[in-house]
């Protein structure tokens, strides 16, 4: 049982669940962030200022999912987030102790399973 | 001055200054449609036409549209505004200044019109081409054709304020633009949706109003057909209000606030035309039935492979064919003194509302189709797939809509500030990137 964080592209966001969902993982949890990987710097210019946009828009992607599900689950993030340029993201893949389903209590294995699987 | 009527001219004042205003509503409404990251490039098309669509008006196109020329095509008299005076021209009573003026408001929207058809993916730089290019040689030319003394006015086309070469002119333009241009990418494979709709329905709303100077400036004075047109544009919308409202309620069983955004601009552009023409129980009418042709393009046009992106076509290009057409039937001379339509016994002037439905479309279309394959040989049209992916605003204008400032760092203080406070001249970066 594995929680896995994966930072993408907001514009590759719809590209990555796509992937996601032909590989059959629900259960998605997603939010928008702001940081910074070291891709090139954007500049931007608001009348007489002239910015560096230390810190780009990311997608945030945590997926809960069984151990037979996390090689999918990384092959999806990698598949549709890349582009190849410098900014693409990076997947974390880290032990989960414990998980409960709060509609019916289930825990574990159990709870990370999609209900239609 | 001889000949020049004091209240004419107010309101002509006034009425122009209310179409220019319609042009940031335009802004702002397609601003609206469009998703968040390609916010300020969409304004920005239609700030663009304010620019480049006046400079090319005063330097040619007013000449092209208004002076004596064929039935085609106007002349060289007025270019660079040569002899544009403050004696009136011909049939008005207001400075010749203001008429050129009043008629550059309508080339700047209408450019403003087609890049509905565009957004999201057309460079920006290419765009200003084409809208220079596109106000001479299709606008002006349409508005010599129904305004400006070419064969439609001269034959018998009655077109009050901009069927012929601001609706169907942009309408028509809009289609082909989206053709040679082609589809976004994600079209058809991902929801593209409205980001703003608030925008939508105010910049509809600020539409609306502006429109009051154009039809009821297109009199050119304060005269009865002003009057008639100015109260049109109040009842024509409103029945198309109405009918979309129960359209939408039949489909889906609810009343969408966009819908109604969009029926406003439909009921606006088929008083166009008609304004001046029609009596307002007619106008009702118009208002009313002349929003179910609009309707089924905009429900259609989505499932087709044609990216319009804003509907240029189902809301001006369809809307202003049927109000063209409506004239032909049901124009009285009881109200507007000059030709009575088919319904009061005059089946010539259908036959020469019918001339410009067909006429207007095909040189629209394919002028705009050929002068941007003939661009697209030169630069490329569109930006990078990378690009359109990361947005417009971004890439071809370097801001945001709506930038936070975090994590933005200064790279070059103010002028006449050398230093930050403790004695560095520039921000520190959060991180080197290697």
């Amino acid at each position: 049982m594995k929680l896995v964080i994966g930072i993408v592209r907001p514009e590759k966001t719809n590209d990555v669940l796509e992937a996601l969902f032909r590989c059959e993982v629900r259960g998605i949890s997603m939010s928008r962030v702001q940081g910074h990987g070291g891709e090139l710097e954007r500049v931007e210019t608001y009348r007489g200022t002239t910015v560096q946009m230390g810190l780009s828009d990311k997608t945030r992607f945590e997926i809960a999912v069984s151990d037979d599900f996390v090689e999918p689950t990384i092959t999806a993030l990698c598949e549709g987030g890349r582009t190849g340029e410098v900014g693409d993201g990076k997947i974390f893949v880290l032990p989960l102790e414990r998980a409960v389903r709060i509609r019916t209590g289930e825990t574990d294995h159990g709870a990370v399973t999609p209900v239609t699987a | 001055m001889t000949g020049v009527d004091t209240g004419d001219t107010a309101w002509m004042l006034a009425a122009t200054a209310l179409v220019i205003l319609m042009t940031p509503a335009l802004g702002l409404f397609y601003a609206g449609l469009v998703r968040s990251k390609n916010t300020l490039n969409t304004f920005m098309m239609c700030i663009a036409a304010l620019a480049v669509a006046t400079v090319t008006w005063a330097v040619i196109g007013y000449s092209f549209a208004f002076s004596e020329g064929n039935g085609i095509i106007g002349g060289f008299d007025y270019a660079f505004l040569k002899d544009v005076t403050f004696t009136p021209r011909d049939g008005t009573t207001i400075p010749h200044l203001l008429f050129f003026a009043f008629q550059a408001s309508f080339c700047i929207i209408t450019t403003a019109l087609v890049s509905g058809a565009v957004v999201e993916r057309m460079r920006f730089g290419p765009y200003l081409a084409f809208t220079a290019l596109w106000s001479v040689l299709v606008y002006s030319v349409l508005a010599h054709w129904s305004f400006g003394g070419g064969w439609l006015i001269e034959g018998g086309t009655l077109d009050f304020a901009g069927g012929v070469p601001v609706e169907m002119g942009s309408g028509f333009s809009a289609l082909a633009a989206a053709l040679v241009v082609g589809t976004r990418k994600d079209y058809g494979r991902q929801a593209l949706l409205p980001h703003n709709a608030v925008y939508v329905i105010l910049g509809a709303g600020l539409l609306w109003f502006g429109w009051f100077g154009f039809n009821g400036g297109s009199g050119f004075g304060t005269g009865q057909g002003s009057v008639l047109a100015f109260t049109n544009t109040l009842l024509a919308p409103a029945s198309t209000l109405v009918v979309w409202a129960i359209c939408d309620a039949i489909r889906g069983r609810k009343v969408t606030a966009i819908g109604a955004a969009t029926a406003i601009i439909v009921g606006c552009v088929l008083i166009t035309p008609a304004g001046g023409y029609v009596s307002p129980g007619w106008a009702m009418a118009l208002g009313g039935l002349g929003a179910l042709p609009s309707y089924a393009i905009v429900m259609l046009r989505p499932r087709t492979r044609v990216d319009e992106t804003l509907d240029v076509l189902a809301a001006h290009g369809m809307a202003g064919l049927t109000g063209i057409l409506f004239i032909g039937f049901f124009a009285q001379t009881s109200w507007n003194g000059v030709s009575d339509g088919l319904l009061y016994g005059n089946a010539d002037q259908l036959l020469w509302q019918t001339l410009a439905a067909v006429a207007t479309p095909l040189y629209a279309f394919g002028m705009t189709f050929g002068l941007l394959k003939v661009m697209g040989l030169v630069a490329p049209l569109r930006v990078s797939e990378r690009e359109e992916a990361i947005g417009m605003d971004v890439g071809q204008h370097g801001e945001e809509a709506y930038a936070s400032g975090e994590g933005a760092i200064l790279i070059r203080p103010p002028d006449g500030e050398a230093q930050l406070a403790d004695g560095r001249t520039e921000g520190v970066p959060v991180a080197n990137p290697a």
